[in-house]
């Protein structure tokens, strides 16, 4: 029998990995690594500042923040590219990682905060004389590496479950979680809360032990995340291929067919929801140790919806296409920002309504084959 | 029929009970979530008094309806008869007012979700053609085939060869192995009508309620429908739901007339069409 036309129906058993990417795509990767554990590290440490070939701390910093935007873009197309789930709270749950990483590196101040106290300054400045009750065992990085994944996990898991068990779909979910990440920015503004009111957590002097601004200690920060983001794109990747990767895009067009084919879409949902919300996480407490600075304003929902916007332009459903839009969008932003600071917002509205129009597939859309 | 025209599906008249309730097609990796359908008393599916109503508006009256294991039922009716809410009572979509489905002799169809009743063995065709368009004719049929279909089971599945020879099989049926690694969204009305029965068929159900299956088909494409479906009577149980009246008499052993949310009248097609009560309807007012 002519079994030539089944690309997916990979045979029994077996180590799948090479099947998971073309020969092309895997030596763009292999070239990705090359670039990020090596090029990079050298042109920081090695090549001199005179150097023309120098890499400067703002460009390692830059790019390790930008890719960590790209893992939460990544995160986003699993959802919504896949799933047809559209999102417009991810950055809650990236802000909640980035909180629980914040905490870490609060309590790794030690005493050398303004006022010399060993409380942040922040519960100095409120009159606290001790660690409010959920602040404890963040002195550890083990429980706060586990606080990164399970708090976004968790708010993931008992959202998803209720909203996708009574069936809310569409334009109604964007707007729940919307109002999810908007109500969760109000709370960490107050400074009742205990996380720093409007400045958030900053002033972060070492993680680890290791002096968190050293060219060293950013560069590590730099190569985890550059790691991070090949692997989830590996997972990513292995997920969408297989059958329940096709289950979930079968749950995108035609989600009735699904459940009269056997399938309980509740639970399929529940899982791509919660890891998409785990990845963030990951992803913003890899951010906050690189920016040095986490507060309430990355709850907003304009950067929410920004993150769907990189989605967007990178192109839907392509797991790389999205990396690359968030890289794009923000590279432009950064560029963007410093010469008309007050234009970005309309540029970036412009932008997401032309590549609707003119690119609906995005950027990897212009150079993946017609089907 | 004879055998040749749908490969796969063996040649018969209705077979004993016995056997269908221990139907066994080789496939033998599928995951049987729920016991096996109860047919001990010859009938496969059981309405008894279902009222619906949405809005003061009786979809459903005191619908009373018993399916024989293994037969083709034709049910018909005017528009706003009931049919469809009938099929989403049986498929768990609406949960009636009133009133009881069986679906053999012990499972309670009113106390389970759409997937739960799928996986007893229940499938369902839509009336507008239902198939995944994005995916391929071959990975539509993969995605139906009876399996576990849980989370991480569906995660770590792998084709094997009994399931693509079933597949390769289902695809000679439905005429569309041609189209295997064609995007589904491609096919033609019809091609998607058939696929879309295909799907169906690779859930391995015991019963199918098929929803105006040759509504958009060619003449041609039809007539092989009919030819499709009276295969498929005996080794499983069909419900059609159909306005195209040639096609009924073609296929029906007994039909079934809906008339405003209850059953009008039952019987062969000439016995129904010489009821005084089913004319006024169809052809009175």
């Amino acid at each position: 029998m002519a079994l030539g036309f089944m690309p997916l129906a990979a045979p029994a058993g077996g180590f799948a990995l090479a099947r998971l990417w073309s020969g092309r795509m895997w030596g763009a990767l292999a070239a990705a690594a090359f670039v990020i554990f090596i090029v990079v590290p050298i042109g920081n440490l090695v090549v001199p500042e005179t150097s023309a070939f120098h890499i400067s701390e703002y460009a390692v910093t830059l790019a390790g923040k930008i890719m960590c935007y790209a893992i939460v873009a990544l995160a986003m197309d699993l959802i919504w590219g896949y799933t047809g789930i559209l999102s417009l709270g991810h950055g809650l749950f990236f802000a909640l990682g980035g909180y629980a990483m914040g905490m870490y590196l609060m309590r790794s101040i030690g005493l050398d905060g303004v006022y010399k106290s060993p409380l942040p300054d922040f519960m100095v400045f409120l009159d606290w004389k001790t660690y409010p009750w959920y602040w404890s065992f963040t002195q550890h990085f083990w429980y706060c590496a586990l606080l990164v994944v399970l708090v976004p996990g968790l708010l993931a898991l008992v959202f998803g479950f209720f909203a996708f068990r009574s069936r809310i779909k569409g334009v109604y979910f964007s707007i729940i979680t919307q109002a999810l990440t908007y109500a969760a920015m109000l709370l960490f503004f107050r400074n009742d809360t205990g996380f720093g009111g409007n400045n958030g957590f900053t002033d972060f002097k070492r993680i680890l032990g290791f002096p968190i601004t050293a060219p060293g200690t950013r560069l590590v920060l730099f190569m985890l995340t550059g790691a991070a983001l090949l692997s989830f794109l590996l997972l990513g990747r292995a997920i969408v291929t297989s059958k329940l990767g096709r289950v979930l895009t079968a749950i995108r067009d035609a989600e009735t067919r699904v459940m009269f084919s056997g399938y309980n879409p509740v639970y399929f949902k529940l899982f791509i929801w919660t890891l998409s919300a785990v990845i963030c996480g990951i992803a913003g407490a890899l951010y906050v140790p690189q920016v040095g600075i986490i507060n309430p304003s990355e709850m907003s929902p304009a950067n929410s919806i920004e993150i769907a916007i990189w989605t967007a332009v990178g192109g839907r459903g392509t797991l790389i296409g999205p990396v690359v839009g968030a890289a794009a969008v923000n590279l432009g932003k950064s560029w963007f920002t410093q010469a008309f600071p007050e234009y970005w917002l309309y540029l970036l509205g412009l932008l997401f309504i032309l590549v609707t129009l003119y690119l609906p597939r995005g950027i990897a859309g212009l150079w993946a084959k017609k089907p | 029929m004879s055998m040749h025209v749908f490969p796969g599906l063996p040649e018969n008249s209705p077979i004993p009970d016995s056997q269908i309730s221990s139907k066994d097609t080789g496939i033998s990796d599928g995951h049987l979530l729920r016991p096996g359908v109860d047919l001990s008393h010859g009938a496969i599916l059981y309405l008894d008094s279902i009222s619906v109503s949405f809005d003061g508006f009786k979809a459903l009256n005191d619908l009373s309806l018993v399916v024989d294991a293994g037969e083709l039922r034709c049910v018909i009716g005017p528009n706003g008869a009931g049919k469809t809410t009938m099929m989403d009572v049986i498929t768990g979509k609406t949960a009636p007012d009133r009133g009881t489905a069986y679906f053999g002799q012990t499972i309670d169809l009113t106390q389970l979700t759409e997937p739960e009743i799928a996986d007893c063995g229940i499938g369902r065709k839509f009336q507008k053609p239902t198939v995944f368009e994005q995916h391929t004719v071959f990975e539509n049929l993969e995605l139906a085939r009876k399996a576990d279909k849980r989370v991480w089971p569906t995660l770590n599945a792998r084709l094997d060869s009994t399931a693509r020879d079933r597949i390769l099989t289902i695809l000679e049926t439905i005429k569309l192995a041609p189209e295997a690694s064609r995007l589904a969204g491609l096919l033609s009305h019809g091609q998607k009508q058939w696929l879309e029965i295909g799907m169906l068929l690779m859930q391995e159900p015991q019963l199918l309620l098929l929803d105006e299956p040759v509504a958009g088909m060619t003449d041609d494409e039809t007539m092989r429908s009919a030819e499709l479906f009276l295969t498929l009577a005996g080794e499983y149980t069909l419900v059609v739901v159909e306005h195209d009246m040639d096609f009924v008499a073609k296929i029906a052993d007994r039909v079934t007339v809906l008339h405003e949310g209850r059953v009008l009248a039952e019987g062969s097609m000439k016995n129904v069409q010489e009821n005084e009560q089913v004319i006024e309807v169809f052809l009175g007012r």
